[in-house]
């Protein structure tokens, strides 16, 4: 069995529930700990960097889409300038999500050097 | 002449290595070097670390694997690229050492495969065992009906991924919903992207209106990735987002994409790709779409560019991620060309074969047209046929392809009026399940699908709702369907690499369905389902279609007679026939009937006063044997031989069985007129007036080819008539 991010067991995403509009969206979105456990296996397969992304992922199972799509922005060429790489990175902290905060500021410091900042 | 050969649209380019016009090799592309101190990455491909620009920072920080770098890099190129090919060495062992190779290494090292080589490595280097294939699915007009419609038939095809994309950006959410209700109602656990702007991509992934992401494009320059507007700090982000949302996700990049925005540098295609391949690793995405794809015609235009493009995919095997294998945009206007850039991928089998095959009409995919497109899907079946490999794609039956055109059609009109989305007529459903491609729905509103396309975004309405759509409008099938794709997301198998759904919602992918290939004998092979499937294409005929054929044009105009004598009349001419005429044979390969042709050959035989008897030979089906032992039975010792099959010749009686005077041996295009002059002939032969001899008649087509079949199955009929106790019997012909 796999929780959703709900917390429903994936296994009642029936038609059934579905006629009593008893599912909703967080009925059918990844928890973070299904995340972990993808990582695990691909961890196992051989590809450290898919596990590593997958723990990414689970960090940013958390965070509202509207805001990933922001960081996803915040983090394009010329788009900030390394305060607001910082504040995004503190805010991932915040979160908790370390693994992407990590991501951020290491991005920051080559954004800085290659030129990348806004 | 040579000139007007469709190869010659091709445009060809000498190497320009300042322009990065260089498949394999620029004097331009570093050495690989790797120095690890203190577990970090302190130099790579000669460039020190306070040099790394953004491609070379993210790799060297998590692309290398400093555990076997050491090991890896001080292999010989070509002693590791054995390894690739050779089948004692495992897929594990090469995957592992490769995870310590730079981007310069590894390139060395594919470019050092030979084309039969890189064959075998991909055969044993793709991460999933079981091939597959994705469709583009795309119209014009963006018309939802249409794309319901279509989806369903790619699906029906056996595709597993279908990639649709807009000519109007806004319209995406209304044909991520129509592929989506299409794919559903034809099969389960289709995969449905729809590639546009990365961050509106994004935006459906997350809002659950598609299932999978591709257009996460890799460059090989920091200038032309910042050109492209994103950093690979920025990719990384964006895969992981995708996964937060149980998305699954592939990048894409290709040979090329760098000379056609300017910025290769002066390196090779080759090395270029290999740092967007070990970024691709890096960042963590599963999968790579490469093999040229928009850079495809660039690549092919130098030399050794086919090749580069294959060896792409397989460093993409080979850094254990999905391999979607380019074959993508169409790179020639030349049918041998471009067969031949795709025929080792389909020999080989790679996660997919084709990274867009157009299911729909050339003039429809808004990628451009494919490599292959819905005109081709007869001769891949074929092709899959004739090599006894899986390319992805079965025979759909028609019937059941009319069928769910239709259901799809309807079933996407009644989601979009349950949902509010659109109204569309009956007329409107009609054209669209009838419809080859856009041009025949005649001129829709497209506000009407610009409406529905906001409604949906504004809305935040995702495959929750759609589900429910169908479920309400009395399509539980498929409404369960898209339910089971989103209990997918939640399960986030499918997020492992090279995952794909067979139709029982199984998840295929490394983890599930490990490639095992380890020489012959192993690795994937068709399972007997499967292969009957890839053998049973539509147009294939047995003895049986073809006796029924026959029985069609059985006719009573031939009556059997009493055993044939001996004639003595001079001017008379026996015409034989084989033993299956007018008992299972009754039209020859040129469609005439057999009585008709007999027909011809008497009044040939008439106008030149001559008189004829028709005798069936039960004893052979020899056309020599039969024409000799009418010509032994005729008063003139003149006979004409003719099998049910068409092929006819004049003997005479003292001439040894296989020569003979006249052979009219190519059956399939010997017209009404030319059995008379073979009539005509045979009687002045017979009265000793010289003929004027008949000349073959001549084709360019590969008339064997279309006909052998028939031949085949025409010539058991007529043996299974040859009864060597029969005497022959004279023939009535009803005149």
């Amino acid at each position: 069995m796999t929780r959703a991010f709900s917390g429903r067991d994936s296994d009642e995403l029936t038609l059934d529930r579905l006629s009593r509009d008893e599912l909703g969206a967080d009925d059918v979105r990844i928890h973070p700990e299904t995340l972990e456990h993808q990582a695990r296996v691909a961890e196992r397969h051989a590809n450290p960097q898919l596990a590593a992304n997958l723990r990414r992922a689970a960090e940013l199972a958390l965070v509202p889409e509207d805001e990933v799509m922001a960081m996803y922005e915040a983090l394009r060429p010329h788009r900030s300038s390394a305060e607001e790489l910082e504040t995004l990175a503190s805010t991932l902290d915040g979160y908790p999500a370390p693994l992407c905060a990590a991501l951020v500021r290491e991005a920051a410091e080559v954004y800085a050097r290659r030129s990348l900042l806004r | 002449m040579m000139d007007q050969q469709r190869v010659n649209l091709d445009g060809f380019a000498h190497e320009d290595v300042g322009l990065g016009l260089v498949a394999l090799h620029s004097p331009h592309d570093p050495a690989p070097s790797l120095v690890v101190a203190d577990g970090l990455v302190v130099e790579m491909d000669g460039r020190a670390a306070e040099d790394f620009d953004a491609l070379d920072s993210l790799i060297a920080t998590h692309g290398i694997d400093v555990s076997v770098a050491e090991e890896a890099m001080a292999l010989e190129d070509v002693a590791l690229a054995r390894m690739f090919v050779d089948p004692a060495v495992p897929r594990a062992e090469v995957v592992r050492l490769v995870a310590g190779t730079t981007p310069a290494k590894l390139a060395q090292v594919v470019a050092l495969l030979r084309p039969a080589e890189l064959t075998m490595a991909m055969t044993k280097l793709r991460a999933r065992r079981t091939p597959s294939n994705q469709a583009h699915v795309t119209n014009l007009l963006d018309d939802p009906l249409l794309l319901a419609a279509d989806a369903a038939t790619a699906a029906a095809y056996g595709f597993r991924e279908l990639e649709t994309t807009v000519p109007v950006l806004a319209d995406a959410p209304s044909n991520a919903v129509a592929v989506t209700v299409g794919a559903a109602v034809a099969s389960a656990g289709i995969l449905v992207q729809c590639s546009v702007e990365e961050a509106m991509e994004l935006e459906m992934g997350m809002r659950g209106l598609v299932s999978y992401a591709e257009t996460v494009s890799l460059y090989g320059t920091e200038s032309v990735f910042v050109d492209g507007d994103d950093t690979p700090y920025s990719k990384a982000l964006l895969a992981a987002g995708y996964a937060s949302r149980g998305v699954k996700m592939r990048v894409t990049s290709g040979a090329g994409a760098e000379v056609l925005m300017g910025g290769a540098e002066g390196c090779s295609m080759l090395y270029l790709e290999s740092r967007c391949v070990s970024l691709a690793r890096a960042i963590g995405a599963q999968g790579v779409q490469n093999g040229g794809i928009d850079g495809a015609s660039v690549a092919g235009a130098v030399p050794r560019g086919v090749r580069a493009m294959m060896a792409e995919n397989v460093m993409v095997m080979a850094r254990n991620l999905e391999a979607c294998t380019g074959n993508d945009a169409l790179m020639s206007e030349s049918d041998v060309r471009r067969t031949s850039r795709t025929l080792p991928m389909l020999l080989a089998g790679t996660d997919f074969v084709c990274s867009g095959f157009g299911s729909i009409q050339r003039y429809d995919n808004m990628f451009g047209p494919s490599q292959w497109n819905a005109e081709d899907i007869d001769d891949w079946l074929a092709m899959q046929r004739d090599w006894g490999v899986d390319g992805g794609l079965r025979t759909a039956d028609p019937d059941e392809v009319g069928r769910l055109r239709r259901r799809a059609a309807e079933a996407c009109r009644d989601v979009y009026r349950w949902l509010g989305l659109a109204d569309f007529t009956d007329d409107h459903v009609e054209l669209a399940v009838d419809a080859v491609g856009s041009k025949d729905l005649g001129d829709p509103d497209p506000m009407v699908v610009l409406g529905a396309a906001q409604a949906i975004r504004s809305s935040g309405l995702g495959s929750l709702q759609v589900a429910r759509a169908l479920q309400e409008c009395g399509y539980d099938e498929a409404a369960g369907r898209v339910l089971e794709m989103l209990g997918a997301r939640v399960q986030g198998d499918h997020l492992q690499t090279a995952a794909i759904f067979d139709e029982q919602m199984q998840v295929m992918s490394l983890v599930t369905d490990p490639n095992d290939y380890a020489g012959p004998g192993t690795g994937y092979e068709p399972d007997d389902r499967r292969q009957a499937e890839i053998d049973a294409i539509r147009q294939a005929r047995g003895v049986e279609d073809l006796r029924v054929d026959q029985a069609q044009w059985r006719s009573d105009d031939l009556k059997g007679g009493g055993p044939s004598v001996q004639g003595s009349d001079p001017r008379e001419v026996v015409i034989g026939l084989s033993p299956g005429v007018g008992r299972t044979v009754w039209r020859t390969l040129s469609g005439l009937a057999v009585v008709d042709v007999l027909r011809e050959l008497l009044a040939g035989l008439e106008e030149e006063g001559c008189t004829a008897r028709v005798v069936r030979v039960n004893s052979t089906l020899d056309l020599g044997m039969v024409g000799l032992t009418a010509a032994r039975l005729a008063g003139s010792g003149i006979g004409i031989g003719l099998q049910g099959k068409g092929t006819a010749l004049i003997h005479r009686r003292d001439l040894p069985p296989l020569a003979n005077l006249e052979l009219y041996s190519m059956a399939p295009i010997i017209t009404s007129s030319l059995y008379r002059l073979l009539g005509t002939n045979a009687g002045r032969h017979a009265k000793g007036a010289t003929p004027v001899p008949a000349r073959n008649p001549y084709t360019d087509e590969a008339v064997e080819a279309r006909y052998h079949t028939s031949v085949i199955a025409l010539v058991a009929l007529e043996r299974a008539c040859v009864d060597r106790s029969l005497d022959n019997e004279d023939i009535e012909v009803v005149r």
